[in-house]
């Protein structure tokens, strides 16, 4: 672990071993050890009550921590109010003042910080023009529409130039498209500007398509901390792998190790291989997790000698540029199976007996 | 496309213009709300609206004079206020008739109280002169019966100015002695009114007031001596050709008595009235009857604002009898001070409300509303026992040694007093509209400002605040309004310094009996309030209030 104190460029913002309760009862945040460099696009992304917000307030000043410090840039900001930590927030309602104009809106930050009037307008200026807004600075708030005001909010996070910006599901009042084009214009300005995001969500899709880094919150712990792509191919536990992604799992016994590759035998008799992650011997009890775009029932492709299982189709869903097919595997209804629609993709049909296989690296064994 | 372009209005599928057809579809929908609310839209037109423009009527009418003293009134309109001299003799001649009447009817004391409010003193002249006022008519009553002995009959009186026919019904009504009939209705005779106007208007009156009665026919009652005065100078006006027109009736008899009275001195009224009482060679009291004949007069709202209309204008009353400004100015300010205190003490109580959790905050919402449930006129004695001399709070400040026990705190009867239970009294009326704003506002916005860089302090100055002022301004007015009203515990805790105009109105509703003057005060206090709200509306803009 980095030494924050230090002010290494490894940990801009560090939280060690911070701990939180609001009732001396309950912890709501357990023993979280976290460190974000500058400039990264870090993603808490947890069911609610996770306790990725708290850790957010707890960062922006709203809430102290009951137990450990939270540092940034290597100073220990515990006991510094809101105002004088310099972090840009931008709310999940937005939060502009509704009293207020765009343009004022923009420059309430700026006044309380005592910067001239022409100075500060320029300000305004550029924040608008980043952000598209150019025209509106006359209009208020009410007047704009959803997508408007989440600009307006990031604006003003983002105009007395905070090194760090805190977003608390800053998308979530969205319709879908306009959230994806949000999505990227945020990453696309974080990325420009430098600044080192912190951001909260329970949308996994916009975690993944946003991030650097991704924490994955559950039960008032990181559960995992990775980049979207090792976080979805290589979820360390079995909460992150379903809570990740479409996720189809099987539970069974593990009969063998042999370095990458562990044999489990599932509840219904059937061996398969499996890549060995949070079992170290046989005899543990496992939930094994398989992508439903890895699943294969193409026998060619699979490798020889690899394990299979029968399968009977029960559902057939045509989703446009995908089919799913939901499938009976080991006793299991649910699982699912998808498949991209190309022009030589075997359409299955109900009532269908197949044999489904997949690449050992593929079929994660997990916690049980 | 089928559709066919047509020139003018929107047509329905059937072919009816479109606006008319939606005017059908919406007409039943408007009926039934209209249904829905005309209970409440009655009763508040019959206990609210009505009650509100009677008081306004009240507030300018003057009929009393003018319905009192008709013939006066006109005889005074030749009269010259300015000068030194009461009216001359046609202006008592006219008064005799009119006075007179308003004895029998004894409508004389009213018009005396009426202008009593105008002339202090004034009434006694009118109470006093009732008591003689017959002798006037007794003497005329004297001359003609000595003229001929059948004026004294009613019969006589009855046969010259009742129609034929009445006077057919009336006399076999006398004979039949039904108890249980009326008297039919009495008609005054085809051009008796031509001939001998005044005494023909007095008949009527006369005889409305005894059928009015009921006991006794009009055939069977005495007349009323006033008719001889009546009659006298009705004779003495009247050209023989027009008593010639009389036909049907007895003009030899009226002949006799015209003869008769042309061949006497004229009648002296003005030393008639002056032997009955001096006052009436009072110009004074002649200006206030001169100055409040018309129908409908400024003089109650003058009245209301320390003026008096006198015979030269309208003037400034003496120094002593100017009450009511400083009144109005007295209930303005200290309604403000306890708008203010108001809000002051309960922006942090709505702050609270609405911040706690819901379960502390429901508790202390029971005691914000506590006082609600306990009756006003009790909670205001809890004031007079908590703020006498000898009351709670001083014992605690001398037994704590603050306070000498010789030199005991005034905290009631004066504005004080008033000033404190009236805030205590109003303060859930600015809480509620706060708390019910405040709610609304969300807590992510001092957070943002905050996040922003603002102190605590800026955050709510110029975040938070701004956000309040709709709830500010509900309870403003409210409490403002409420305040600006107030009568039960200004009365009880206010002492003299302490009371309101609202206190005067209820005064002059109650005791003086002043309804006009209460009326004209009522209406100034309801255009100050309006004028008030329209200012607000100005400068902070009636869109700005919430009630949540």
């Amino acid at each position: 672990m980095t030494d924050a104190r230090t002010g290494s460029d490894a940990a801009f913002v560090e939280f060690d071993h911070v701990q939180k309760s609001y009732d001396g009862e309950n912890l709501v945040v357990k023993d979280l050890n976290l460190s974000i460099s500058r400039g990264e696009f870090l993603t808490m992304l947890g069911p609610s009550g996770s306790g990725k917000t708290t850790c957010l307030m707890m960062l922006a000043g709203f809430e102290t921590a009951t137990h450990g410090d939270i540092r940034l840039g290597g100073r220990p900001i515990n006991n510094i109010p809101p105002h004088k930590r310099g972090i840009g927030m931008v709310f999940q309602n937005y939060a502009l003042f509704p009293h207020m104009t765009v343009a004022e809106n923009l420059a309430f930050p700026l006044e309380v910080r005592k910067i001239g009037k022409s100075d500060r307008d320029a300000k305004v200026k550029r924040a608008l023009d980043m952000v598209q807004m150019g025209a509106f600075g006359g209009r208020r708030p009410a007047q704009l529409s959803g997508g408007q005001q989440q600009r307006i909010a990031l604006a003003r996070a983002l105009v007395f130039e905070p090194e760090l910006v805190l977003m608390d599901e800053p998308l979530g009042a969205l319709d879908k498209q306009l959230r994806e084009h949000m999505q990227f214009e945020i990453t696309r300005l974080a990325h420009n500007l430098g600044i080192t995001t912190v951001y909260v969500t329970h949308d996994q899709t916009e975690a993944l398509t946003m991030s650097d880094n991704i924490a994955v919150f559950d039960d008032g712990r990181i559960q995992q901390l990775a980049p979207p792509a090792k976080l979805y191919e290589e979820p360390q536990n079995s909460f992150v792998a379903q809570f990740i992604g479409e996720n189809n799992t099987l539970l069974g016994t593990v009969r063998e190790i042999k370095g990458e590759i562990a044999v489990v035998q599932l509840d219904d008799g059937e061996l398969i291989d499996c890549k060995p992650v949070n079992v170290s011997k046989p005899g543990e009890r496992t939930r094994v997790s398989i992508r439903p775009e890895r699943v294969e029932f193409n026998k060619s492709r699979l490798q020889a000698g690899a394990h299979t299982l029968n399968a009977e189709v029960l559902e057939f869903i045509y989703m446009g540029d995908i089919f799913r097919t939901r499938l009976r595997v080991a006793g299991n209804d649910d699982f699912v199976v998808k498949t991209r629609n190309a022009p030589d993709q075997v359409r299955l049909t109900p009532g269908q007996q197949i044999e489904i296989g997949w690449l050992p690296q593929d079929c994660r064994a997990l916690d049980a | 496309m089928s559709e066919t372009i047509e020139a003018g209005p929107m047509r329905a599928a059937d072919g009816t213009p479109l606006k008319k057809s939606l005017a059908r579809a919406l007409r039943r929908q408007k009926l039934r709300a209209l249904a829905l609310i005309a209970p409440l839209l009655i009763f508040i037109l019959v206990t609210f609206i009505a009650p509100i423009a009677d008081m306004l009527f009240r507030s300018v009418e003057n009929q009393i004079v003018s319905d009192t003293l008709p013939r006066t009134v006109v005889a005074l309109k030749d009269w010259d206020a300015a000068s030194d001299e009461a009216p001359g003799e046609p202006v008592f001649a006219a008064l005799a008739v009119d006075f007179q009447i308003a004895t029998e009817l004894k409508n004389h004391t009213k018009l005396g109280s009426r202008l009593n409010y105008e002339d202090p003193g004034i009434s006694s002249l009118f109470r006093k002169s009732g008591r003689s006022a017959d002798d006037i008519g007794k003497s005329f009553m004297d001359r003609f019966v000595g003229i001929d002995a059948a004026w004294k009959k009613p019969e006589t009186w009855a046969a010259l100015f009742g129609d034929d026919v009445w006077l057919a019904d009336a006399t076999a009504w006398a004979d039949a002695k039904d108890k249980d009939a009326r008297e039919p209705a009495f008609k005054l005779r085809d051009g008796v009114g031509d001939a001998l106007p005044a005494t023909a208007e007095t008949y009527r009156t006369f005889a409305r007031a005894v059928q009015a009665e009921g006991r006794k026919g009009l055939v069977e009652t005495k007349p009323w001596p006033v008719l001889f005065t009546a009659l006298s100078q009705d004779l003495t006006s009247a050209t023989p050709e027009a008593l010639a027109a009389l036909t049907d009736v007895d003009t030899a008899l009226l002949q006799q008595a015209a003869t008769a009275v042309a061949g006497t001195e004229p009648f002296a009224y003005r030393d008639a009235f002056l032997a009955i009482d001096k006052g009436w060679g009072d110009v004074d009291a002649w200006r206030t009857i001169r100055a409040y004949s018309p129908r409908y007069t400024p003089g109650y709202f003058l009245n209301a604002i320390d003026l008096e209309k006198g015979a030269d204008g309208i003037s400034a009353r003496p120094d002593d009898q100017k009450i009511y400004i400083k009144l109005f100015i007295r209930t303005m300010w200290m309604s403000m001070l306890i708008t203010f205190s108001c809000l002051l003490l309960g922006y942090p109580v709505a702050w609270l409300l609405a911040n706690l959790r819901s379960s502390t905050a429901n508790l202390l919402m029971i005691l914000v509303l506590l006082p609600f449930w306990t009756s006003l006129l009790v909670r205001t004695s809890a004031w007079k026992v908590l703020l006498q001399q000898q009351g709670v709070i001083n014992d605690i400040l001398v037994w704590l040694g603050l306070v000498d026990d010789g030199n005991r705190l005034i905290m009631i009867n004066n504005q004080f007093g008033t000033i404190t239970a009236m805030t205590h009294i109003l303060l859930p009326f600015m809480i509620l509209p706060l708390y019910s704003v405040m709610k609304t506002i969300p807590p992510s916005y001092l957070r943002a400002a905050k996040s922003l860089g603002a102190t605590n302090w800026t955050a709510f100055w110029r975040v938070y605040f701004p956000q309040s002022v709709p709830g500010i301004g509900a309870g403003s007015i409210l409490v403002f309004i409420l305040s600006i009203g107030y009568y039960i515990t200004p009365e009880i805790v206010g002492g003299t310094q302490g009371v309101f105009i609202s206190n005067r109105i209820a005064y002059h509703i109650s005791t003086s009996l002043n309804w006009g003057l209460a009326a004209a005060l009522g209406a100034i206090l309801l255009a100050v309030v309006l004028l008030l709200y329209y200012v607000y509306d100005k400068i902070v803009g009636i869109d700005n209030v919430k009630l949540g």
